[in-house]
């Protein structure tokens, strides 16, 4: 989901850095302001929209963003950005909302999906008209018009148009989500029901605007650094997957960012793999016919909230996050936990776990390595892992979690393990129907196709990413 | 090998950060009669993130050109260039 280079997804790097590297050289409220003018400067002829000045407001809504704000929580237009950095850094809460949509950047999709285009041709016998459930077309100037306020995107006009003269135009957000969490309002504003959002980051990578941004943690990170507290990082085993560099340097450079200690997740998912695979015999012993996997809380949400007759069989074990978060807090009883991850969803499940405190994505880190002008590969190699079991190293990719129980059930018990990585609307219906039933009776689900390293915030290819990591599995 | 022309990925951490890593695909995106004349190797930082005048990241050096702002697509477009242009291959 997210390797796929496009401009939306650079620009947003970019900003990360700038802001990263403003932060670091403690200048971030002097000029923060600057940042969009730099990006898009007088004469510029690198314009995405109508003009620079939209590019610029933009712009400085998707800073806003990354300073951790809800765009719409805007009072006031003149308010700068430097003010905004100062709020932050008096925040002291995270919200649970972690999406955000830049209204400014938005709005540029069609209201209705159907468009009659130039091909109409007027024709008498006017069946898009005739067939039309809601009366919402119109004819002018001899050519059909579709009413968007009555327009119920049935389709009907686009069957039987005999020109084949209406498009179908999709809304790139709507259409990712899985779940039907994203609308318009009525001004054209796409806006996120959180009573439905599954937190899988679909629309985020899907906008091609680049309009729904994440609200990032880094001004509380750094405002931890700036306190002189001591700063642990939790890694997620994905991480290992997304430099073209052995995981020993990966934790090194984390190191030279500034935090005091780096602790991989993969320690916790050894005790997933435990749990789970002890909750597994003791279920498939009372008799029930198949458990399900419980560690992507993209997964979880989308049973919570659509699929309730799902719960009953989803594991009760905890997530390697969890586990990780709380052997790291008895280390560290004071410090500031921030697990680093690749996705929207671990975003979310930062806020509800009672020992992590914040979350980088690793789109954020690379940013950060970037800013600190530090090349992951010349890094100090750090010391990883001892006695850590190479199957938690495999999580992040499809088939890792149940792979990992199975070898640790070690055929005691009939074990057969079915995988569905990547949720979207055609898979909610099919795990819904896993009640009725099932082909094996441990269900693996990830919401991303591929796994982790497939999550909205990644940076590397995920073939690519799990290729190293199948190599780091195998040592 | 020697006849072979070297294409050198940069897989420095700006340039993965900024877009790089998807030429990582680089192999299996080109014609199989492309990729067989073509040297694919990643290369640490190719140094042009520190010089103002080398264009944006991500970069890639094909022969003795560095090409900024790198896609696979501006990538094998070059590389078909240079070898025709030394008369290794043909449309
Ligand atoms: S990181 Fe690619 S040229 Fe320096």
């Amino acid at each position: 989901m997210g390797g796929i280079t496009n401009n939306a997804m650079i620009i947003r790097r970019e900003l990360m850095t700038r802001i990263a590297r403003l932060l670091m050289q403690g200048k971030l409220e002097e000029q923060v302001d600057r940042i969009p003018l730099e990006l898009r400067p007088k004469g510029s002829t690198d314009i995405s929209r109508c003009c620079i000045y939209k590019d610029r407001a933009v712009l400085k809504y998707k800073i806003m963003a990354m300073l951790g704000f809800h765009i719409q929580d805007e009072e006031d237009e003149l308010t700068p950005l430097a003010e905004y950095v100062r709020q932050a850094f008096r925040r002291t809460e995270v919200s649970d909302e972690p999406l955000t949509v830049v209204d400014a950047a938005c709005s540029a999709c069609v209201k209705a999906n159907y468009v009659i285009t130039n091909m109409c041709r007027g024709c008498v016998a006017r069946p898009c008209l005739v067939n039309c459930p809601k009366n919402a077309i119109r004819f002018e100037g001899g050519q059909a018009k579709i009413d968007s306020s009555k327009c119920v995107n049935c389709g009907m006009c686009q069957k039987n148009c005999p020109f084949h003269a209406v498009v179908y135009v999709p809304v790139p957000c709507e259409e990712s989500c899985p779940v039907g969490a994203i609308s318009k309002d009525e001004k054209g504003i796409e806006h996120i029901d959180y009573d439905k959002c599954i937190y899988c980051g679909k629309c985020l990578v899907a906008c091609p605007f680049g309009a729904v941004m994440e609200k990032s943690h880094m001004m509380e990170i750094f405002r931890a650094f700036r306190e002189k507290r001591q700063v642990v990082a939790l890694v997620a085993p994905a991480i290992a997957g997304q430099f073209r560099t052995p995981l020993e340097n990966i934790v090194g450079a984390i190191l030279q960012l500034g935090f005091h200690d780096v602790v991989e997740v993969a320690r916790g998912a050894d005790v997933t793999t435990a749990n789970e695979a002890a909750e597994f015999e003791e279920k498939m012993k009372a008799g029930q016919p198949f458990m399900t996997t419980s560690c992507c809380p993209s997964y979880t949400a989308s049973v919570r909230k659509h699929i309730p007759e799902l719960e009953p069989f989803v594991s009760h074990t905890r997530t390697p996050m969890y586990y990780t978060a709380e052997m790291t807090r008895k280390k560290y009883p004071d410090a500031v936990l921030v697990f680093i991850g690749p996705c929207l969803a671990k975003r979310f499940e930062t806020f509800q776990d009672p020992n992590t405190d914040y979350m980088l994505s690793f789109e954020e880190i690379g940013a950060m390595f970037v800013a600190a002008g530090i090349d992951v590969a010349q890094s100090k190699p750090a010391d990883v892992g001892a006695g850590i079991d190479p199957s938690g190293r495999g999580y992040p990719v499809a088939g890792g979690v149940a792979g990992a129980v199975g070898k640790k059930l070690a055929g005691r018990v009939d074990y057969r393990s079915v995988a569905f990585d990547g949720i979207d609307k055609a898979r909610i219906r099919e795990l819904k129907g896993l009640v009725r039933s099932c082909s094996g009776n441990m269900v693996e689900v990830m919401a991303c196709e591929g796994g982790c390293v497939n999550g909205c915030d990644v940076i590397a290819n995920y073939k690519v990413a799990s290729r190293q990591i199948g190599e780091l599995v195998k040592k | 090998m020697e006849n072979k022309l070297s294409v050198k990925v940069c897989t420095g951490t700006l340039c993965y950060v900024m877009g790089g890593a998807e030429l990582q695909l680089l192999e299996s995106y080109l014609p199989a009669e492309i990729a067989a004349r073509v040297d694919i190797k990643g290369a640490p930082c190719l140094d042009c993130c520190n010089r103002t005048d080398a264009g944006k990241a991500p970069f890639v050096q094909v022969g003795d050109r560095i090409v900024a702002e790198a896609s696979l697509f501006k990538v094998a477009e070059v590389i078909k260039e240079m070898l025709k242009a030394e008369g290794k291959w043909a449309e």
